[in-house]
């Protein structure tokens, strides 16, 4: 007798090909932030080569940096930092987002308008610009870089998780416990927040790519993660001189920014439909 | 020779979960020249999927896999896009379920109708619109000169299914699909519309094909029935023969489900008299923003006054816009009124639902229309019954699990059922478990917001049945709201009649046609299709209903 | 054209005018943030205590930062965006100088953005599920999930390095002739026209595709149209509101590239002066510049929402 397993597939969770890498490459840069500093294979901030913008080449898979520094161990610690920062902003994003939005569509009227009213005003500002004017104000640290894109981000997450809220609590079993007398804090959790979470988990995946990338821009900018520590975005700002003879201490930081970024969007495209289907 | 023949027909589907289903299981039928075919089925009975592949057509996710449909000697399945192109709207034309849907809305009417001569170069445009307002004549639309100068959300919904009637007879076709036409309208519009639609049938001498879940519709309009069920079909033959002499019992079960047994005035009916437990008293109430008279820009409700008295069960009877579930909704309190009072067992209830207490939320529970809404997706069976039980009785524990499994019971679902999520129940069974949750508050009184019309015939008589049967031993009373005059007779003593946000009169259930003294409401009643064929030809032929029809 | 929807217009633009209102207080309040005397900041801690009170009282910081906030509201009502704290200058003028040649760079992407991605979106949709929708999809979410930087730095590798067709970095040089003018332009605007276009092509597509479903358009299918006829008669004119909606929508894009572009490529632009003052903390310079560049978007996010109204034939008959 064969024994059935409860696998994805049975479950109706099939992942293709495309998806399960894209899985795969999330994980291995979710792995190397976690323990890249104690595999670098040299220390990141020691001056290894005396030849600067160094090629590939088999000690240093990924060339050296404008001091000789071995770029492979710069990318991987600097994991930490993009991925690191970035998770905690989007969590705040979100969940704030998803809060203020569902108690938005279930309380309505006047209290509906203040909020959308507000955030509307936060998300009239493009991105880069706020992080600029906040950065220049009060210095970049880490809290601050967390904060700014927490706050940039927000305003998207409210305005998605609304319109899905709004649409649940217009249904009749809202309408029922409603006319039950349940409260607003049982109506949110109970009866809204289950029904969209799906797709409200797959939109924060897509706002984890803006915000890797707002975060690298303005690191770019040397706005974002500050010397001695790089996140990717450092990385390609301080090797930029590299760029007139194509030096890889450019590239490899960008690489690395793109392989997170292109397979989180391919992921959630190739999600389940039923997850998917009702984020569209 | 027949006009259309489809022989062995099989169709697949993909699922949103990829897996492949087979939606039309070997379906052969001829359509002879001028004769009206009827496919008639619930929903999921594979009778749009038929219609739609008479014009080589399949949706999206659908294909066709063997068989053949031929149309006027050619085979819709092997012919090429061009092909199927030309033969539409010169050969088979469409009228859809949703005309409102159907139209594009930023072009002018006449120019959609007119559009296929466009397409086919049939004849000069001229002509065309020359033709288009005949046709609008024969369709009795009104002002038929100039009503194709307006845009589809100009008009009214059973002109716009008229006019796209018109626009499906413009190339002269010889087959001509109608998907549900009349569904989505009032039974009093319904009229209307399947009058004209009859009438350029018969006069142009074309085929047809009448999809439709109604057999009362189809009586009037059709030469021949077929009964589909899960994409094959049960039963073929004359509308006489169907009606009258029905051999499969699918077909016996959709007749007799038609008229649900009246409800038989009981002997403890009369011990239960307990005096009036719900009463709603010059109810004013509408939408949106309030001026500074306190009064709604839109007002649903005029002075509505009723009374449900204990044990008894009062119907709600009106067109779409009647007013009927803002009344329901002002009651339990979902819709503060601006002013008039409900009381319930003689007390006031308060106009918010947050002011009123628990026991008076308790006594009066709310059932809705659609059960596919009505209940959470992300919730259990259980845990959806079980939810009143803990707000209003702090149960818990053995005894909590004991009063599911008994209101499972109740409601004639099996207890195993309580851990099922609503997604994998069928409607009725989900409208089985409404009603359950809101038996699990015990209540009073229970507000059934059209709870059956969403619901297959027969499922739909089952819940009447149930509806019944829980009032005998649960001594409820029901505020049962519809605009179906059969299921309000079948389970009702008293029907209130609603139109404009006015009631028209409150008649007894027994009797509903003799006693009607308004011309609404009689004119309502006759509207109701029957299950009769000459029915259609009598009404339009009676001088008292054609000068209500106008006056109206 | 009827009073509703003129009511409509003048309600958006109403909102415009508040959230601009509330953007100032932002951009003003964050810029106040500033932990620490900012005399003492920008005078170091050599100054004397007499220059930095001289300099507080000068700059106003002995007044409620209220009365600061209408105050600079007011200046900037009449074009006055105060003085930069490192040169003295002007602040209108400073921004006066450069704001041509942002508009210049913005106006040719535009320009070279605005119809390709038209005619990409419109035909992806059309040909949904195509070979040639695949890739040009593939690519827009290539582009739209990497960084400007990475863009840019593309392009440089490709045209200045590998094929050696354009100056790398070098913006500035010779502007004799018409062709060294356009070689200079022609890396920033590559660069920018790839970060556009991939938001415009993937908004636009989304907007035919969800035309193409509406059940209007199976009617046409199915009175004999080609499907020509179906995209050109009966989605199109459907899809201009939402497609005009994104293409505002994926211009406002055009703001966060040229922070990136200008920087990369040294050119001389409003965004490129406003990196260079938070590198001075020049308060003064860096609130002028975010006004101007809030002012844009506010205009294009406005411009969207308008289109979006005047295209509901609902609202227009």
């Amino acid at each position: 007798m064969a024994i059935v397993f409860p696998t994805p597939r049975r479950l109706g969770w099939r992942l293709n090909p495309v998806g399960l890498v894209a899985a795969c490459v999330i994980a291995f840069w979710a792995v190397i932030a976690v323990i890249g500093p104690w595999i670098t294979p040299h220390p990141p901030g020691e001056i290894v080569d005396y030849d600067f913008f160094g090629p590939l080449s088999a000690q240093f898979p990924m060339g050296t940096d404008y001091l000789g520094r071995d770029m492979l161990s710069r990318v991987f610690s600097g994991a930490r930092y993009s991925v690191g920062i970035s998770l905690a902003a989007v969590m705040i994003a979100c969940t704030a987002g998803i809060v203020l939005g569902m108690s938005a569509a279930v309380i309505g009227g006047m209290t509906d308008t203040i909020i959308s009213r507000l955030l509307d005003a936060i998300s009239s500002i493009p991105s880069k610009l706020f992080g600029l004017v906040v950065v220049a104000a009060i210095g970049s640290s880490i809290p601050v870089l967390i904060a700014v894109l927490a706050v940039v981000y927000t305003p998207g997450s409210y305005r998605f998780a609304r319109a899905l809220a709004v649409n649940v609590a217009t249904m009749d079993y809202v309408t029922v416990a409603r006319a039950r007398g349940e409260a607003t804090i049982y109506l949110i959790r109970a009866e809204i927040l289950p029904n969209i979470l799906g797709p409200v988990l797959a939109d924060m995946g897509l706002r984890f790519v803006f915000v890797v990338l707002l975060l690298s821009g303005l690191s770019f900018l040397g706005l974002g993660v500050q010397p001695p520590n790089a996140d990717w975005g450092s990385l390609v700002r301080e090797n930029m001189g590299g760029l007139s003879f194509g030096a890889p201490a450019v590239i490899m930081p960008s690489v690395a920014i793109a392989t997170l970024t292109i397979s989180v969007n391919l992921l959630i495209d190739n999600l389940p439909t039923r997850i998917r289907d009702r984020s569209e | 020779m027949n006009l259309a023949e489809i022989r062995d027909l099989h169709l697949g589907a993909v699922t949103d979960s990829g897996r492949k289903v087979e939606i039309i299981k070997g379906v052969s039928l001829d359509i002879a020249p001028g004769e009206i075919v009827a496919l008639i089925g619930e929903s999921g009975s594979g009778k749009t999927t038929i219609a739609l592949s008479l014009m080589g057509h399949v949706r999206q996710g659908c294909h066709f896999e063997s068989g053949s449909v031929t149309v006027d000697g050619t085979d819709m399945v092997t012919a090429n896009e061009t092909a199927r192109a030309r033969m539409r709207g010169t050969t088979v034309a469409y009228v859809p379920q949703s005309a409102a849907a159907g139209f594009n809305p930023a072009k002018k009417l006449m120019d959609q109708v007119v559009e296929v001569a466009k397409i086919h170069s049939l004849m000069p445009l001229d002509q065309a619109r020359a033709k288009a307002v005949d046709i609008f004549r024969a369709l009795a639309l009104p002002d038929p000169e100039n009503i194709g100068d307006r845009y589809p959300h100009q008009v009214s919904g059973g002109q716009l299914q008229r006019l796209a009637a018109a626009m499906a007879l413009i190339g002269d076709p010889k087959l001509v699909i109608f998907d549900e036409p009349t569904t989505a309208l009032d039974v009093t519009t319904q009229i209307e519309v399947l009058r004209a639609f009859k009438s350029v049938m018969k006069n142009g001498g074309m085929a047809g094909v009448y999809v439709s879940h109604d057999l009362a519709v189809v009586a009037q309009i059709a030469d021949r029935i077929i009964v589909l069920k899960g994409g094959e079909i049960q039963e073929q033959g004359s509308a006489t023969q169907i009606l009258e002499a029905a051999g499969h019992p699918y077909t016996r079960s959709l007749l007799s489900a038609f008229k649900p047994d009246a409800r038989v005035a009981r002997a403890q009916d009369v011990d239960q008299l307990g005096g009036i437990v719900l009463a709603a008293d010059q109810i004013t109430a509408g939408y949106g923003p309030v001026d500074r008279h306190g009064r709604p820009h839109k007002i649903a409700l005029h002075q509505v006054s009723c009374n449900l008295e204990r044990g008894r069960n009062l119907g709600v009877i009106g067109e779409s816009g009647s007013g009927k579930s803002t009344l329901a909704r002002c009651m339990a309190g979902l819709l503060p009124p601006v002013s008039g009072t409900v009381s319930l067992g003689g007390n006031d209830l308060a106009p918010q639902v947050q002011r009123r207490s628990k026991e008076e939320l308790r006594r009066l529970q709310i059932v809705f229309q659609l059960a596919d809404t009505a209940l959470n997706p992300a919730q259990s069976i259980g845990d959806s019954i079980g939810r009143p039980l803990r707000f209003y009785h702090c149960m818990k524990g053995g005894a909590y699990d004991a009063r599911i499994a008994e209101l499972l019971d109740m409601v004639r679902l099996p207890g195993a059922m309580r851990h099922r999520l609503p997604g994998e129940l069928s409607g009725g069974q989900k409208q089985r478990v409404n009603l359950a949750r809101a038996l699990a508050a015990n209540p009073e009184v229970i507000l059934c917001d059209e709870i059956t019309s969403a619901l297959d015939t027969v499922v739909a008589a089952a819940v009447i049945d149930l509806l019944k049967e829980l009032q005998r031993d649960l001594n409820l009373s029901y505020v049962f709201i519809s605009h179906d005059l059969s299921t309000v007779e079948a389970i009702c003593d008293d029907v209130m009649v609603m139109h404009h946000g006015r009631v028209v009169e409150t008649l007894p259930a027994a009797g509903l046609h003799q006693a009607a003294r308004d011309p609404y409401s009689k004119l309502l009643f006759a509207s109701v299709p029957k299950l009769d064929i000459g029915w259609l030809d009598r009404l339009t032929q009676d001088p008292d209903f054609t000068a209500a029809m106008a006056a109206r | 054209m009827n009073s509703k929807v003129l009511s409509l217009i003048a309600g958006r633009i109403g909102v415009a005018l508040v959230t601009l209102l509330i953007v100032s207080f932002l951009v003003f309040a964050a810029t106040e943030m500033l932990p620490g005397d900012v005399a003492q900041v920008l005078l170091g801690q050599a100054a004397t205590p007499e220059a930095v009170a001289g300099l507080r009282e000068a700059m106003h910081l002995d007044q409620p930062a209220i009365m600061r906030f209408l105050g600079w509201l007011g200046g900037m009502a009449h074009g006055d965006l105060g003085h930069s704290y490192t040169n003295r200058m002007a602040v209108s003028e400073l921004i006066g100088t450069r704001l041509g040649n942002t508009m210049k760079l913005a106006a040719i992407t535009a320009a070279v953005a605005v119809p390709v991605a038209l005619s990409l979106g419109i035909l992806t949709a059309i040909w949904r599920g195509s070979l040639f929708d695949r890739a040009v999809s593939t690519l827009v979410v290539g582009v739209i999930s990497i960084p400007e930087f990475m863009v840019a730095t593309l392009a440089v590798l490709i045209f200045a390095v590998w094929l050696g067709w354009l100056p790398a970095l070098s913006f500035g040089g010779s502007t004799d002739s018409i062709w060294d003018i356009l070689r200079a332009y022609a890396m920033p605007v590559i660069t920018l026209t790839f970060v556009v276009s991939a938001q415009m092509i993937r908004m636009t597509r989304a907007a035919v595709i969800e035309t193409m479903k509406a059940p209007y358009v199976e009617m046409a299918l199915l009175k004999g149209a080609s499907r020509s006829r179906m995209v050109l008669r009966h989605a199109l004119p459907n899809a201009i509101g939402p497609i005009v909606n994104a293409m505002a929508l994926s211009l406002s894009y055009l703001l966060g590239g040229v922070i990136i572009v200008e920087t990369i490529f040294s050119y001389p632009g409003v965004a490129k002066l406003m990196v260079d003052a938070v590198a001075t903390r020049d308060l003064p310079l860096i609130q002028g510049c975010a006004m101007i560049f809030c002012l844009g978007y506010l205009f294009l996010i406005t411009i969207a929402d308008v289109v979006a109204i005047l295209s509901n034939p609902r609202l227009r008959h």
